[in-house]
C-alpha cells in the first residue's frame, strides 16, 4: 500500500529583509489511517510544515527544497485546477481560529455545500444535504436549524464542530489540524478532541495534529514527532514519547507540563528560548538551552539514532542509552 | 541575586512589609463580599439597554496574608472582571472589597490602593505602551505614584527578573519575546512594591518551557518580596502547582474554594468534578472516553434560574432548577466550601446530604 505521506529531507526558507531557515531537512512519514501528533513550541516549524503540505505558502518568498508525496501525489509540483483538487480533496484543514476561518457572510450550510459541489460536481440541493448530514456527524444538535446559521450565530466549540464538518465534507485521506482545540475551554476542547478520534475511525483518514501541549498529543494521536528549530528531534508511539523520552528536549518538555509535580518544588524550566533561525542549524539547535551539551554537539548535527523500527531520537545523548540496553 | 543587591529604594520597603501591614496577620489581605458587576448590552436605533451580561453576581472570597489564590473558571466565567473589580480598572455596581481592614471607597482610595495591588496581564505585548522603552515602562508608576528613585528601581528590579539592565533597558517592547516582555511585565508590577500581584493569565500565552521559567520566578519573588497572588488560569495544573487554594467559578458565581490538596482528592461540586476530568489525561493507556460535560457554557445575559449549572449537571433534580445554592462548608471539613445542593442535607434534593454520587 502507498504510504500515505512521505516527507523526505524537506527544508524550506523565508526570503525577505531577513532569511528565516523555518523548516530544516525534515523527513516524515505516516501509513494510512494514522494519526501523528506534531509537537512543538511557537516558531519550531510546525504549523509551515503542514502549510507546506497544503500548498499554502507564498511561492514568492518561500525557497523549497525536498520531496512531498501525498498517497503518491507529489504535492510541490502541483499547480492550477490540480492543486484546487488536492485541497480539500485530497487532503484539507482545520485551523485554530474557526472565526477567522469560515467566511461571515455565508451561512455554514452554503459554505460546506460550496465545498461539496466544487469537489464532487453535485447539484446545490444534493450538497446542501451532504452538509446536514456532515453536521450530524459531528453532533451540531438540531442540525437542521444550524445549517442555516452564519458563523457569528455559533458558540467557539459549535463554530470548530461546523470547521471540522467543512473539512471532512470531501473525505480527504488526510486532514491536518493546526492547533484546533487551543482557543477553546476545557471542556469544550476535549468533547473536539473525542469528536475527531471517532471520526478519525469512521472515515478512516490519516490525522496530522499539530499542538503545543503533550496532554492534547496523549489524547488524540498514536505517534509523536516532536519538532525543534524547525526539525524533528524525536519521533515514536505516543507511549514512548511519555514513557521513555530520549531527547533532552522532549523530556523538559514533559516536566513543563507540571501534571505530576509536586506542588512548590522548583520546576526543572529549560533555560533560555528557541533561536532566531536566521542562519541554517550547522550545529545541535538545541546545545545553547541544553544540561548535557558537550563540544561535539556545538561542532556539528547530531546523529539521528532509530532505537527501534519508526523511532527515532536527534541527539548524541541517545547513543550510549542503546548499548546500555 | 540576594535581595542586598536591589537599590536602596526598593529596600525599607521589601524588607519590612511588617511596616505596611495594619490588620496583623490574622487580618486577610482581601475580603470580597457580594461583589456585582453586570455589563449593560446596548443596541437598536436608539442605543438603548437591551439585556445585562451577568458577568459577576455575588462574588465573595477572602484572601489570607501571603497566601496564593488560584481562581479557575470557563471563557465568561467572570474570572478576569474579578480580578479587574479587584484592582479599581472597572467600577463595581455592588459589594464591597476590603483591603487589609479598609473598605475601598471609604477609608481606602483608588490610588492608594494601586500602591499596594499591582497587575500582569496574559497578552503582553498589548499591556505594555510600544513607545516607551522598558526601562521607562517599568519606571512610569513609580514616576506617578512619586516614589523615590523610580529608574533605580526599575532597573534592579529588571536584574531581578532576569533582563539584565545594560542589555534590555533603552530596547523596545517589540524587541523583545514573549517571555521576556512577561518578565518586563512583572517586574513593572513589582516596581511599586506592591502586597498583592494579580496575574491574569500571566503565563497562558508562553510556551511550555518558558512558562516553567516564568512558574519559577514567580516562586521566588512571592517569597523574597512576602507577596500575595491571586492567579487566574484556565490551566489546572499550572494552578495546582503555584496556589494554596483554589476557587472556581462558573457563570459569574463562585461554585467551590478549597485548599489545593483537598479540592484534588475530592472536588465537591459536579462543575468542578467536570472540569477536573476535562483535562487530558497524560496516559496514553487510559486515554478519556466520555466527555464530562456536553455542549459550551450557557449565555451569561441570561443565565438559568436557581443552580446555574444544572442545565448541564448529571445530578439536577427539580430544587436546582428553583433555588440557589448557598456556598458552604462540607460536613467534617469547613475550609472546603461547595455550593451545591448535593452537599445541604436539608436542601429538598433527593440526593441531598449524600455528597456527589461517582
Amino acid at each position: 500500500m502507498t504510504k500515505l505521506l512521505d516527507i523526505q529531507n524537506l527544508t524550506l526558507r523565508f526570503k525577505g529583509k531577513r532569511t528565516v531557515h523555518a523548516i530544516n531537512d525534515v523527513s516524515l512519514s505516516m501509513e494510512q489511517g494514522e494519526t501523528l501528533a506534531l509537537l512543538g513550541e511557537s516558531g519550531s516549524g510546525k504549523s509551515v510544515t503542514l502549510k507546506a503540505l497544503l500548498g499554502l505558502l507564498p511561492p514568492k518568498r518561500t525557497e523549497i527544497e525536498g520531496k512531498i508525496e501525498v498517497n503518491g501525489t507529489d504535492v510541490l509540483s502541483l499547480s492550477g485546477k490540480k492543486l484546487q483538487k488536492y485541497r480539500g480533496g485530497e487532503v484539507s484543514m482545520v485551523f485554530q481560529e474557526p472565526a477567522l476561518a469560515l467566511d461571515p457572510v455565508y451561512t455554514v450550510g452554503h459554505q460546506i455545500a460550496e465545498s461539496v459541489m466544487r469537489h464532487k460536481g453535485v447539484s446545490k440541493a444534493d450538497a446542501m444535504s451532504t452538509a446536514l448530514d456532515m453536521l450530524d456527524r459531528v453532533r451540531i444538535p438540531s442540525a437542521n436549524r444550524r445549517l442555516h446559521n452564519y458563523p457569528h450565530e455559533l458558540s467557539g466549540g459549535m463554530r470548530q464542530r461546523v470547521m471540522i464538518a467543512l473539512a471532512l465534507a470531501c473525505r480527504p485521506r488526510l486532514l491536518l489540524a493546526d492547533e484546533p482545540t487551543t482557543a477553546l475551554d476545557a471542556t469544550v476542547q476535549i468533547q473536539i478532541l473525542l469528536l475527531l478520534r471517532e471520526l478519525q475511525k469512521e472515515f478512516g483518514m490519516g490525522v496530522i495534529f499539530v499542538t503545543h501541549d503533550i496532554g492534547v498529543a496523549v489524547e488524540i494521536s498514536e505517534r509523536v514527532a516532536v519538532m525543534y528549530a524547525g526539525q524533528i528531534v524525536e519521533e515514536g508511539t505516543t507511549s514512548e514519547i511519555i514513557k521513555s523520552a530520549k531527547h533532552p528536549y522532549t523530556q523538559g518538555l514533559l516536566a513543563a507540563n507540571l501534571h505530576d509535580v509536586e506542588r512548590g518544588a522548583r520546576l526543572n524550566a529549560i533555560p533560555g528560548a528557541p533561536p532566531s533561525l536566521e542562519t541554517k542549524p550547522d550545529a545541535c539547535s538545541f546545545a545553547p538551552r541544553c544540561a548535557h551539551a558537550t563540544a561535539e554537539c556545538r561542532a556539528a548535527l547530531p546523529p539521528v539514532f532509530t532505537p527501534a523500527p519508526r523511532r527515532r531520537v536527534a541527539c548524541v545523548m541517545a547513543e550510549p542509552a542503546i548499548a546500555a540496553q | 541575586m540576594s535581595a542586598t543587591d536591589l537599590s536602596p529604594a526598593l529596600k525599607p520597603k521589601t524588607a519590612a512589609p511588617e511596616s505596611r501591614d495594619k490588620g496583623g496577620p490574622a487580618q486577610p489581605l482581601v475580603i470580597v463580599k457580594d461583589l456585582q458587576k453586570h455589563f449593560p448590552v446596548r443596541g437598536g436605533i436608539l442605543g438603548r439597554t437591551q439585556a445585562m451580561v451577568q458577568a459577576v453576581d455575588g462574588v465573595s472570597f477572602e484572601v489570607k496574608k501571603g497566601e496564593t489564590l488560584g481562581i479557575v473558571g470557563e471563557s465568561g466565567c467572570g474570572k478576569s472582571t474579578t480580578a479587574r473589580l479587584l484592582i479599581g480598572l472597572i467600577e463595581k455596581d455592588k459589594g464591597e472589597i476590603i483591603f487589609d481592614g479598609q473598605g475601598l471607597g471609604e477609608t481606602l482610595s483608588l490610588k492608594d490602593l494601586r500602591k499596594d495591588v499591582q497587575m500582569v496581564f496574559q497578552d503582553s505585548y498589548a499591556s505594555l505602551n510600544p513607545r516607551l522603552t522598558i526601562e521607562d515602562s517599568v519606571a512610569f508608576g513609580a514616576k506617578v505614584q512619586g516614589l523615590d528613585d523610580p529608574n533605580g528601581r526599575a532597573r534592579s528590579l529588571m536584574a531581578r527578573v532576569g533582563l539584565d539592565p545594560d542589555r534590555f533597558a533603552h530596547r523596545y517592547p517589540h524587541e523583545l519575546s514573549g517571555g521576556q516582555r512577561q518578565r518586563v511585565n512583572i517586574a513593572r508590577a513589582l516596581a511599586m512594591s506592591p502586597r498583592l500581584v494579580v496575574l491574569d493569565e500571566a503565563v497562558s500565552a508562553l510556551d511550555k518551557s518558558v512558562e516553567a521559567q516564568v512558574l519559577n520566578l514567580l516562586s521566588d519573588l512571592r517569597r523574597e518580596f512576602g507577596l500575595t497572588y491571586i492567579f487566574i488560569s484556565h490551566d489546572l495544573n499550572v494552578v495546582r502547582y503555584i496556589s494554596d487554594r483554589i476557587l472556581v467559578m462558573y457563570l459569574g458565581e463562585v461554585v467551590e474554594v478549597a485548599p489545593v490538596d483537598s479540592i484534588w482528592q475530592e472536588q465537591a461540586h459536579p462543575y468542578t468534578r467536570s472540569l477536573f476530568s476535562a483535562m487530558p489525561s497524560m496516559d496514553p493507556d487510559s486515554r478519556t472516553q466520555e466527555p464530562p460535560l456536553a455542549g459550551d457554557p450557557p449565555n451569561p445575559i441570561d443565565p438559568p434560574k436557581g443552580c446555574r449549572f444544572h442545565t448541564r449537571c448529571r445530578f439536577a433534580s427539580e430544587v436546582c432548577k428553583t433555588r440557589v445554592p448557598k456556598l458552604m462548608g462540607l460536613p467534617g471539613n469547613a475550609e472546603h466550601l461547595a455550593a451545591c445542593h448535593l452537599h445541604d442535607a436539608t436542601s429538598g434534593h433527593p440526593k441531598a446530604g449524600q455528597g456527589v454520587p461517582q
